[in-house]
């Protein structure tokens, strides 16, 4: 087995605000990030997959694949916008790191077969720097 | 406890099957099929897995750690065409993949002590695409 890792980048917006708090709450809450216009960032997202590696080719898998598969389902929808009403999983959710990179990972995981209809690769982490500071890694 | 060590080489390499007609490389390895090559500047951590000794604190004195990597990874594989120069390339293809489990296989004895083993390479070729092999007995399924 092998893990093959690649690195993408969007830019977006957020605000970090919940509903469940009064304004009062989620000022004090999420300080700056709760600024009511939201903020941005230049995220990079690392997406991992594992695999038996392809005796053929030397590779566990054809990285044009999983870029399609990033590129068409999460920076399409993810790269310059306003998470908060531009992508559908934020309209109730707070879209803190640590929520998109479960986003990013169930988008990545609905259409993962599509992809890879043999079912190696399979998805194995998530990581994103929201900036050189603050790093979000989910592995799955 | 593990400790990583890191290591850069300059290198070229052509992703070719000889098997395969021209269109076919192509088809699968787009741009890197270039039969004259194209280089990267590979960057290899190297990571041990081991407790630290009692008397010296360490888990591998790291200058003998360095000692290991110029022989097993520098003087192999910097500045070198891999395809043209080294075993086992000149029969296995050198993805990422390839390159990173025969840096595996090169360190796996010589950083062998009493109570530390290698843990993982992890091998990157730019910074937009590493690999990461653990061994034949990766236990992370």
């Amino acid at each position: 087995m092998i893990e093959v890792t690649r690195r993408y980048s969007f830019s977006a917006s957020h605000r970090l605000h919940s509903n469940a708090f009064s304004e009062a709450e989620n000022s004090e809450l999420f300080g700056k990030c709760n600024n009511p216009f939201g903020h941005g960032h230049n995220y990079e997202v690392f997406v991992t997959a594992r695999g038996p590696l392809d005796s053929q080719t030397g590779r566990a898998f054809a990285p044009e694949i999983l870029d399609n598969l990033v590129s068409t389902h999460v920076l399409a929808a993810y790269d310059h916008k306003y998470m908060n009403t531009d992508v559908s999983e934020f309209a109730e959710l707070v879209p803190t790191t640590e929520n998109v990179a479960l986003a990013i990972a169930k988008r990545l995981a609905d259409h993962w077969t599509e992809a890879f209809p043999a079912g190696t690769p399979r998805l194995r982490k998530i990581l994103i720097r929201e900036t050189d500071r603050n790093i979000f890694e989910l592995t799955l | 406890m593990l400790i990583t060590r890191k290591v850069e080489f300059s290198a070229s390499h052509a992703l070719r099957r000889e098997l395969w007609t021209e269109a076919e490389n192509v088809a699968c390895y787009g741009a890197a099929a270039n039969p004259h090559g194209h280089g990267h500047n590979y960057i290899v951590e190297v990571t041990l897995a081991g407790n630290p000794d009692p008397v010296t604190g360490m888990v591998m004195d790291l200058k003998e750690l360095k000692e290991i990597l110029n022989r097993e990874v520098m003087e192999p594989f910097d500045h070198r065409f891999l395809n043209h120069e080294d075993s086992p390339f000149q029969t296995t293809i050198p993805t990422a993949e390839n390159i990173a489990i025969e840096i595996w296989r090169r360190l796996c004895a010589p950083v062998q002590r009493d109570g530390v083993r290698l843990h993982a390479i992890r091998l990157w070729e730019t910074p937009d695409l590493y690999v990461d092999y653990y061994g034949e007995e990766d236990s992370n399924d």
